[in-house]
C-alpha cells in the first residue's frame, strides 16, 4: 500500500448499469421474438437479425466515420433493431430492413449525438419512415397458422375494425395468443405481457406508462363507441400493447418525472384513438409517441415537483 | 395528515458492527488535536510545548460563539504546535501531545446545573459538538432553545449510513444516558411538549430498548423509520418523524424544532453527570478491506494508522479510508490524519471498491429524480453547468433550487450511467453562492 485513493463522496455504487439495463430490455423482448418466429417461421428470424445486425452496425461505421468513442458495447443499437424488427411485417424486404434500422439509428440517434440525445424514439421513427416509403411495410401478413399455413397480406384486426360489419376478426383467443395479421412481434400480447411483468420486477420500468396508455385507448373507445367488445379488441389490435411496453417506457424520448411520465401516456392515449377512430390510417401508435416525443421536454418542465422545502423565488 | 413519500435509495446496510460493543483501543505513543473539528471558528490554543496535561485538561478554548473548546485526550505532555491540512483545504493549528501512558484524568467536578443558562454555558464547556458527522457545537444549538418556541424534540437515531453502528451501540449500551438527558431537556425547556425518537427499521434492538426506556414518557414517541438511505438526513428525519417541512435557507430552530444526535444526547448526559469533557468516542471500524470489523473506543486525535492497527487492518488491502460511511464520508489523503470528534467511523475500502465506473450519455432514466430525498432533478443541474456561465445559468441554477441539495449522494450512487451528479451539484452550489455573494455586494 502507499497510494490511498482521494474522491469525493459517494463512494459505492449501485451495480445497475445501462448495459445491463439494455440486457434487461432485450431479455423482456426475446420472448416476443421467439412468438414471432413461432407464428411466421424463417422470415421473422431473417428480419431480426438483419435489423438488429445493421442497427449494430449502422451506429459501429457512424462512430468510426465521425471519430467518436465507441458505443456499440451499451448494447442500446441492438435495443432498437429489436424494437424496430418485432414492429414489421413478415413480408418486409431484407434490404428494406437494413434502411429502416441504419435511418432508426443514424439520422434519428446518432446525428442528435447518439445515446441520451435523440428528441423521437428511433424504433417509432424508423418505423414510421419504412411505413410511409414502402408499402409493404405498413400491411399485415397472416401467420402460419392462417390461411393453409401461406404467409400472405392480409387485412389486420385494425383494418377489419374500421369496417362497418367488423367481419372475418379472428377470436380473442387468437388475438391474444397473436394468431391474426399483422407485425410479426405485435401480435402475441401473452408474449409481451410477460416481458412487461420481467421489466417492472427487474426495476427497468415503472408499470404507469403502459397501464395508463392501454387504458386510456380502451376508455375512449368505450366511450366513443360504447361496446365492450370493441373496445377490447382496440385495446389487442395494432402494436397497442407491444408499443405501450417497449416504445412508449423509452427512457431518452420521455419526460424525467413521473408525473410527466403519466402525462405523456394519458397523451398517447388520446392521439391513438383519435388517429385510430378518426384518422385516415388505421394505426396511429408509431405517430402517436413520435407526437408525444415532441412534447416531452415541455410537459417534463410542467410536471416538476415542488421540492420540499422550496419556496417559490418571488416570495423570497 | 397528508405526507409526501420523500425519494430514497435502497443502499446495502452492511451493519455488521451492531452487535459488538466497543473495546479500547492501546494508549497511543501521541495524538495530534486540531483546533477546528467543528463547525465554526477554530479554537484558541492555550498550551504551549513542554506543558504536562492530564485527560480533560483545557487545550484549546472556544474563541467565539460558534465555536467549541478541544481537551486533552491522554496524558502526557505537550509536545509541539504542528499545522495541520484539513480534508476542505484549511489549514489549522494542531497540538501533539505525547502520551506518559498513564491516561490519568484530572480532577472532575460534575457542573452545577440549576437553569437552562448554566446548561448552555456548562455544554459549551463540555466540547460537545453534533456527533452525527456535522459537528455543530451543541451549546449553540442549545442557544436557540433559550430563546424559547422549541416544542419539538427529534432525536437522531436513524444511522443510515451503510457499515456504521456507533449510534447503535450507545443506545443499546447506554440508552439510559439517553433517556436522563431527555429527561433533563425536559426539565429545562419547558416549551418542548413532542419528542420524536426517529431509529430506522433495520435495527429492531434498538427500538424495542428505547421503547422500553421511554414508556413512561408520555411526550416521547419511538418511530420506526424505514430502513432506505438517508432517512438521518435533516431534513428527512423531521419530516418522516414530526411532519415538519424545513424551508430552504431556514434553520430547524425556525420551526420550532430541536435535532440532536442520540450519542451527543447520551455523551450530554455524561458530562452532566461526571463533568468529563468529550476526549473519546466510538469509531466504527469497517469496510471491503476490514476482515474483522469492530467498534472501538478512540481517544479524539488518535491518529487512523493507530486506529487501523488496532483494528487489525492489514496495510496492504488498504485503497481508500473514508471519515464516515461511504455515502457521505470524506477521503482522506495519509494514515497521519487523527480522528476528531465526529469521526464516528472509519470506512476502508479496497482498491478495486474505491474506484468509480468511467461516466456514460445519460440516459434520462429518471432515476436519480426519482431518488432525491428532496425532490430536486439533478440532471438539471449538470445541463445548467453546460451553459456558459451567465446570468442564465445562474437563473437556471436558482430555479431549480440547487441550494436544497444537501449533497447526500443518492443520484449519484443510483446512477446507471455513472454521472457525477452530487459532484457536479457541489460546483454549481459554489457558483451560484459566489454569484449571489457578488451580485450583493454590486448593489450596495
Amino acid at each position: 500500500m502507499n497510494k490511498l485513493t482521494v474522491s469525493t463522496s459517494p463512494h459505492i455504487q449501485t451495480k445497475v448499469t445501462t448495459s445491463r439495463i439494455m440486457a434487461d430490455v432485450i431479455i423482456a423482448l426475446s420472448l416476443p421474438a421467439i412468438a414471432s418466429v413461432v407464428l411466421y417461421g424463417l422470415p421473422a428470424l431473417l428480419i431480426i437479425v438483419t435489423c438488429v445486425g445493421s442497427a449494430i452496425i449502422s451506429e459501429l461505421l457512424f462512430n468510426l466515420a465521425t471519430k467518436r468513442q465507441q458505443t456499440v458495447g451499451d448494447l442500446s443499437a441492438a435495443v432498437t433493431g429489436l424494437i424496430l424488427a418485432l414492429s414489421l411485417p413478415a413480408d418486409v424486404k431484407v434490404w428494406q430492413c437494413v434502411v429502416g434500422s441504419a435511418f432508426a439509428i443514424v439520422v434519428v440517434k446518432c446525428l442528435f449525438g447518439g445515446l441520451g440525445h435523440n428528441f423521437a424514439n428511433p424504433a417509432a421513427t424508423g418505423r414510421i419512415f419504412l411505413f410511409l416509403a414502402f408499402a409493404e411495410a405498413g400491411g399485415g401478413v397472416s401467420t402460419r397458422f392462417m390461411n393453409e399455413a401461406e404467409l400472405v397480406t392480409s387485412a389486420t384486426p385494425l383494418e377489419l375494425l374500421k369496417t362497418s360489419t367488423f367481419e372475418g376478426l379472428p377470436s380473442l383467443l387468437d388475438m391474444f395468443l397473436g394468431n391474426r395479421a399483422g407485425a410479426i412481434g405485435e401480435g402475441c400480447i401473452l408474449a409481451i405481457l410477460i416481458g412487461f411483468v420481467w421489466l417492472v420486477a427487474r426495476r427497468v420500468i415503472k408499470w404507469e406508462t403502459p397501464v395508463i396508455y392501454v387504458g386510456t385507448v380502451f376508455l375512449l373507445s368505450l366511450i366513443v363507441k360504447g361496446d365492450l367488445e370493441f373496445a377490447i379488441y382496440q385495446v389487442m389490435a395494432g402494436g397497442l400493447v407491444y408499443a405501450a411496453v417497449f416504445m412508449a417506457t423509452d427512457y431518452v424520448t420521455t419526460p424525467i418525472n413521473r408525473a410527466g411520465r403519466a402525462v405523456f401516456a394519458l397523451g398517447c392515449g388520446v392521439i391513438t384513438v383519435l388517429i385510430r377512430l378518426f384518422g385516415s390510417y388505421p394505426g396511429g401508435v408509431s405517430f402517436a409517441i413520435l407526437i408525444m416525443n415532441i412534447l416531452s421536454p415541455y410537459i417534463e418542465r410542467l410536471c416538476r415537483r415542488r421540492p420540499l422545502g422550496g419556496v417559490k423565488n418571488d416570495k423570497k | 395528515m397528508f405526507r409526501r413519500k420523500l425519494g430514497k435509495t435502497h443502499v446495502p446496510h452492511y451493519k455488521n458492527t451492531a452487535g459488538t460493543p466497543a473495546v479500547a483501543i492501546p494508549t497511543p505513543a501521541s495524538v495530534l488535536l486540531p483546533v477546528a473539528q467543528h463547525i465554526g471558528a477554530p479554537a484558541t490554543v492555550v498550551v504551549k510545548p513542554g506543558d504536562t496535561v492530564k485527560i480533560g485538561d483545557i487545550v484549546a478554548e472556544a474563541s467565539s460563539y460558534v465555536s467549541s473548546p478541544i481537551y486533552a485526550s491522554v496524558s502526557g505532555k505537550v509536545a509541539k504546535l504542528e499545522k495541520y491540512l484539513r480534508a476542505d483545504g484549511k489549514t489549522v493549528d494542531a497540538v501533539r501531545i505525547e502520551s506518559d501512558g498513564l491516561m490519568e484524568c484530572r480532577d472532575l467536578t460534575p457542573p452545577d446545573i440549576n437553569s437552562i443558562d448554566d446548561l448552555t454555558e456548562a455544554v459549551r464547556h463540555s466540547g460537545l459538538v453534533g456527533l452525527g458527522g456535522a459537528g455543530f457545537p451543541t451549546s449553540v444549538k442549545l442557544d436557540a432553545a433559550k430563546k424559547g418556541g422549541i416544542a419539538t424534540l427529534v432525536l437522531n437515531g436513524a444511522e443510515c449510513e451503510p457499515y456504521i453502528t456507533a449510534d447503535t451501540r450507545t443506545m443499546l449500551d447506554d440508552g439510559e444516558l439517553i433517556r436522563e438527558g431527555v429527561e433533563l431537556l425536559l426539565k429545562f425547556i419547558p416549551s418542548l411538549e413532542k419528542i420524536y425518537i426517529g431509529i430506522e427499521k433495520n435495527k429492531p434492538e434498538c427500538i424495542e430498548k428505547m421503547t422500553e426506556l421511554f414508556s413512561d414518557c408520555e411526550r416521547a414517541e419511538v418511530v420506526s423509520l424505514p430502513s432506505l438511505y438517508p432517512q438521518g438526513a435533516e431534513k428527512v428525519i423531521v419530516y418522516n418523524t414530526a411532519g415538519i417541512v424545513i424551508e430552504e435557507g431556514k434553520l430547524p430552530a425556525d420551526f420550532g424544532v430541536l435535532v440532536m444526535n442520540v450519542t451527543s444526547v447520551a455523551e450530554l448526559m455524561r458530562f452532566v453527570k461526571t463533568g468529563m469533557p468529550l476526549v473519546s468516542r466510538t469509531v466504527t471500524v469497517d469496510g471491503s478491506a476490514v476482515s474483522e470489523p469492530k467498534n472501538l473506543t478512540v481517544p479524539i486525535g488518535t491518529s487512523v494508522r493507530n486506529v487501523l492497527a488496532a483494528a487489525g487492518v492489514a496495510d496492504d488491502d488498504i485503497g481508500m479510508v473514508l471519515f464516515g460511511g461511504p455515502m457521505m464520508g470524506t477521503a482522506i489523503c495519509s494514515l497521519d490524519e487523527p480522528t476528531v470528534k465526529t469521526t464516528g467511523a472509519l470506512t476502508v475500502l479496497t482498491e478495486a471498491d474505491a474506484r468509480r465506473r468511467e461516466p456514460t450519455p445519460c440516459i434520462h432514466c429518471g432515476r436519480c429524480v426519482a431518488a432525491c430525498p428532496i425532490g430536486l432533478n439533478p440532471t438539471a443541474y449538470s445541463k445548467a453547468l453546460d451553459i456558459e456561465i451567465t446570468d442564465d445559468r445562474m437563473k437556471k441554477l436558482e430555479d431549480e433550487k440547487i441550494m436544497l441539495c444537501m449533497e447526500c449522494g443518492c443520484c449519484s450512487y443510483v446512477c446507471p450511467a455513472s454521472r457525477p451528479l452530487v459532484q457536479n451539484n457541489r460546483i454549481a452550489k459554489v457558483q451560484l453562492r459566489d454569484f449571489q455573494a457578488h451580485s450583493a455586494t454590486l448593489k450596495n
